[in-house]
């Protein structure tokens, strides 16, 4: 069996977001791009998954759409263990162009389980991982905090509003992971360093694009009004301010 | 044409959510000069269905089908694609949550629908179909087109509010297509907490960081949450920790909240914490450290012990309620 992870690259969480252009357009300069902190969750899954006897699973392969300045992330993702990548060549822009892309560079290479973190940490859509199921026709399962293997079959827990529930799932199917999918992301080696170097990157041509939603303009939110303080000695103010004057409580 | 939204019930029931996505819907069908027609699926009574009419729906489509009990996304996309083009929807709308964001995706592709994800407000215009939202985790805000014709946009809980117009819903049957193709995923176990106020339905939420110190400390804290019928939430590490249960977990990598209230102790306010909570109508910070940086996101603040504040809240809120 084969997975495949889609992967994004995002700004560094911690980055400081600025625009240019008439604030049109993110300002990239000096920012840090790191792989989507879920979707390197999902591929520490897979490799788990790989590794565990007798699980069937033979190839943990990553895609991304992007042009080749995303290459040193995909590399990251090949030194942390994955055994091969595909780069769709085009910029990435929403997430229906990005799902089309997917789909259409892989739907006939075969792969069992196709894993998308919830949520890129850029343009918050979590959208990607249902499309490109439908794109495909194949079912999908979101908010999957649980992934294993049981004797060839692929068994998955999700979260719902208040609870979890187990789920049989006939492959191929996607899995929109989330907390829990893995706890800690795996840091690549020295030696997988070493190794990625020389690991298949395929590049791929993208099909004509797509595009269904714009991202016009940016702004940085209003400044906040002053925190008001209140003493510590007077707690019983900060209750009566939210009952009269935030009316609240 | 028409603006669909899909009304989601909890075991038979609707909830404040069903009824703020029915008033959204409605606020954008008055800009589009159209009607407002819901979508249940499941057993719902005649008496809450018609209901909905006070929130702005002219109709209710109502579907019944054994196998939709459980929540199986292919299908679920299925029953809003047959029912948006029925009704020539022109806007789908629903909710930013669990459902929302397993079935709108499927549907984005079905309708070739743009897909506005977690929207707090109005569009800015319908032509173009400008919606104002946040991006970058909340560090900054997009305003973006969808150039489709049918858009789709899933709403933030509690970021909209319920509107009564008044009215009545006219319920009509509605029968989709559905192939045993679209059932290709099965429930087998379900474990549901009960009795505790959802996180995401919470108006007033009280939550708790490391500076609470430990997984002891938490009794003061649950009692003022009972006192203010508030559910609670903490930041990452304490439910890293295990202090708390995950599903607790706000921030970017957890629950994207937007309650009335949001009192933070011992919370130092870091960017992906804020990214989870920063839509609040109001924050309270609790921290002893007065550069913490989640005093330049909150309202209201104290400078101050946790553990000395919380018996003081508590008795505060108690002598104010009358308790
Ligand atoms: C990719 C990524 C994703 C992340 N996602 C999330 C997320 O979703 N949610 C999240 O919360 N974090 C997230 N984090 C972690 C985040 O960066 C912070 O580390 C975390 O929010 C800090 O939690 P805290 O405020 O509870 O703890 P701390 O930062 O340790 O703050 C504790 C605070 O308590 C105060 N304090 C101590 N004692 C007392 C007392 N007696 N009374 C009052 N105040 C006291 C201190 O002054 C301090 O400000 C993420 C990090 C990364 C890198």
């Amino acid at each position: 069996m084969k997975i495949l992870i889609c992967m994004s690259n995002v700004p560094d969480t911690t980055t400081k977001v600025r625009f240019k252009d008439g604030n049109t357009v993110f300002d990239t300069t000096g920012v840090q791009w790191i792989i989507n902190p879920w979707d390197e969750l999902a591929l520490t899954r897979a490799l788990q998954l790989k590794e565990e006897p007798g699980s069937g699973i033979e190839k943990v392969t990553v895609i991304t759409v992007g042009l080749a300045d995303v290459e040193p992330t995909i590399r990251k993702a090949l030194a942390i263990g994955a055994d091969d990548a595909i780069r769709v060549n085009s910029q990435a822009t929403d997430a229906y162009d990005v799902a089309r892309q997917i789909a259409e560079a892989i739907r006939s290479e075969g792969y069992d389980l196709i894993m998308c973190g919830i949520e890129s940490s850029d343009y918050n859509n979590s959208m990607v991982g249902g499309m490109i199921s439908e794109f495909l026709d194949i079912p999908s399962v979101s908010s999957v905090s649980s992934v294993t293997v049981e004797n060839g079959r692929f068994k998955v827990k999700r979260e719902i509003d208040g609870g979890k529930e187990t789920l049989s799932v006939t492959a191929p199917f996607v899995a929109i992971v989330q907390k829990g999918i893995a706890l800690e992301p795996r840091i690549p080696s020295m030696r997988g360093i070493m190794m990625a170097r020389t690991k298949p990157l395929k590049v791929v041509e993208p099909v004509a694009p797509e595009v269904l939603v714009e991202h016009i303009r940016y702004e940085l939110p209003p400044a906040k009004a002053k925190c008001r303080m209140v003493a510590e000695d007077n707690v019983r103010e900060l209750v009566q301010l939210l009952h009269t004057e935030a009316k609240i409580i | 044409m028409s603006v669909l939204v899909y009304t989601e019930n909890w075991d038979g029931k609707f909830k404040k959510l069903s009824y703020e996505l029915v008033s959204y819907a409605h606020a954008i069908a008055g800009m589009l000069d159209t009607e407002t027609v819901a979508v249940s699926v499941g057993d719902v009574s005649d008496t809450e269905l018609t209901a909905l009419g006070k929130y702005g729906a002219s109709r209710v489509l109502s579907v019944q089908d054994a196998r939709l009990s459980q929540l199986v996304n292919q299908a679920y996309a299925s029953v809003l694609y047959q029912a948006a083009i029925r009704e020539n929807a022109q806007v789908v709308v629903m909710a930013n949550n669990f459902t929302g964001k397993a079935v709108a995706p499927r549907l984005s592709v079905k309708l070739k629908a743009g897909v506005g994800a977690g929207v707090a407000g109005l569009p800015l215009s319908v032509e173009p179909f400008t919606i104002h939202k946040k991006a970058f985790n909340g560090k900054a805000f997009a305003t973006i087109v969808i150039k489709s014709p049918v858009r789709i946009l899933t709403l933030l809980q509690n970021s909209f509010g319920v509107k009564e117009t008044g009215g009545v819903a006219a319920i009509e049957e509605f029968l989709p297509d559905l192939a045993e193709h679209d059932f290709r995923t099965s429930v087998e176990e379900v474990s549901k907490i009960t009795g505790k106020i959802l996180l995401t339905d919470a108006e007033v939420v009280v939550s708790g960081g490391r500076g609470m110190k430990g997984p002891e400390n938490w009794a003061p804290l649950e009692e003022l949450a009972r006192v203010l019928g508030a559910a609670t939430a903490c930041s990452r590490p304490v439910s890293d920790e295990g202090w708390r249960p995950h599903e607790e977990h706000t921030g970017q990598t957890g629950k994207i909240i937007a309650p009335n209230l949001y009192m933070a102790f011992g919370i130092s306010g870091a960017i992906q914490h804020l990214a989870g909570v920063s839509s609040s109508k109001c924050i309270v910070a609790i921290n002893k450290d007065p550069d913490a940086p989640i005093f330049e996101a909150a309202d209201y603040g104290i400078v101050g012990d946790a553990m000395k504040v919380l018996p003081e809240m508590i008795a505060a809120v108690r002598e104010m309620k009358g308790e």
